[in-house]
């Protein structure tokens, strides 16, 4: 027996359908984990991390809606900043093996309809940060996002090395806005936190460019590895991470934490100084010239670059719930 | 893979964007409705 007409019909038309609505818009396909990666989830994290501690830090209370709504802004607006990076470095995204499968270069979303997803998600978090919140906050919330497009990804990140030093100030603001969220405004202590913020970037960031030389050579972006080379770029990591010393516990000296963010933090900060000195000399003379030990000690310290910033915004927070000030 | 299978791909993914777009519209519809109590509470 012959199926009847209708559903020959039906089946016609899906069949036409396909090829022409899957093939030519990447879009088609893409499904919500797609754009969820065009958010850049794991650097969220961390903006969203900081942003809470300021926020948690900050003097004053704030309507747990209201700080659920701040904690979104800013992971929204992190992740606006990701998706519009993502659109803008498309082309040598797909150069390199770490952000090949990206949902762009990978053809799983359209770059136009990622722009319009992050300019969406820009203005629709400032917007309701100011609604929500205040103006300072949401202002510095849009500044941080145009510093990220404009500044770090349109400007520096293809012209020159101290792209990340520069750039990294957009990874700094998160704290601030958490802090201006409650208050309102921006006094010394949030700065304290974009300081210390500002200065881990730089040494975080080069331990991952060091073992992505060649990913970032191939690409043509002149992070310090491609352009001063493996030598030059070890010694800076180990120049910043001295100077980050120092500037790690500014929280405890400006009173804005007590004697156990202080103590933390020169026990990390001098773990963190042990990683630099390993990638600036790797264990054992000989291995020096071994590319696999030198990689393998930037990896450690990339790894425990997180661990270290996220250690120190978790103290200021076991200081503050402790209530331990000086 | 057969363009019926394509196609189911097709529709499965597209129903998990529409359902996540309204989740998070139905998200920002619920704040904003209680957004207004919040702040004038706090007068």
């Amino acid at each position: 027996m012959s199926p009847p007409a209708a559903s020959n019909a039906i089946e016609r038309d899906v069949a036409a359908l396909t090829p022409s609505a899957l093939t030519p818009a990447p879009s088609a396909g893409a499904s919500a984990g797609d754009y969820l990666a065009l958010l850049k989830p794991r650097v969220m994290s961390l903006v969203v991390f900081t942003g809470l501690v300021g926020l948690y830090l900050a003097p004053g209370a704030l309507h747990p809606l209201l700080a659920v709504i701040a904690v979104l802004c800013i992971a929204a607006g992190a992740g606006a900043s990701g998706a519009i990076n993502m659109w803008y470095d498309r082309d040598i995204d797909a150069l390199m093996a770490r952000t090949k499968d990206r949902p762009i270069p990978a053809g799983r979303v359209a770059p136009e309809n990622a722009l319009a997803f992050g300019v969406v998600l820009a203005v629709g978090s400032v917007t309701l940060m100011g609604v929500a919140l205040n103006w300072a906050a949401a202002g510095l919330l849009a500044l941080t996002i145009a510093f990220y497009v404009f500044v770090y990804t349109a400007w520096l990140k293809r012209r020159t090395p101290q792209n990340i030093v520069i750039g990294g100030a957009s990874g700094a603001f998160p704290p601030m806005i958490g802090w201006a969220a409650v208050t309102g405004d921006v006094s010394l202590a949030p700065l304290a936190l974009f300081l210390l913020i500002f200065m881990w970037t730089p040494p975080h960031f080069w331990a991952l460019a060091l073992y992505r030389a060649g990913d970032y050579a191939k690409a043509g972006v002149p992070m310090l590895p491609v352009v001063a080379g493996d030598r030059e770029t070890r010694r800076q990591i180990l120049i910043y991470t001295a100077l980050l010393a120092p500037v790690a516990p500014a929280p405890a000296y400006i009173g804005l934490s007590g004697p156990v963010y202080a103590a933390a933090a020169a026990i990390l900060s001098g773990a963190f100084l042990v990683h630099a000195w390993q990638v600036y000399r790797p264990a054992g003379g000989r291995d020096r010239r071994d590319i696999d030990a030198r990689n393998a000690c930037a990896k450690r310290m990339f790894g425990f670059s997180i661990v270290y910033l996220f250690g120190l915004f978790a103290m200021l927070v076991v200081d503050k719930a402790m209530g331990l000030g000086w | 893979m057969s363009r019926s299978e394509e196609r189911k791909q097709f529709d499965r993914r597209r129903r998990g964007r529409n359902l996540a777009l309204l989740a998070v519209l139905a998200g920002v519809v619920v704040l904003l409705y209680f957004l207004p109590f919040v702040r004038m509470g706090g007068q």
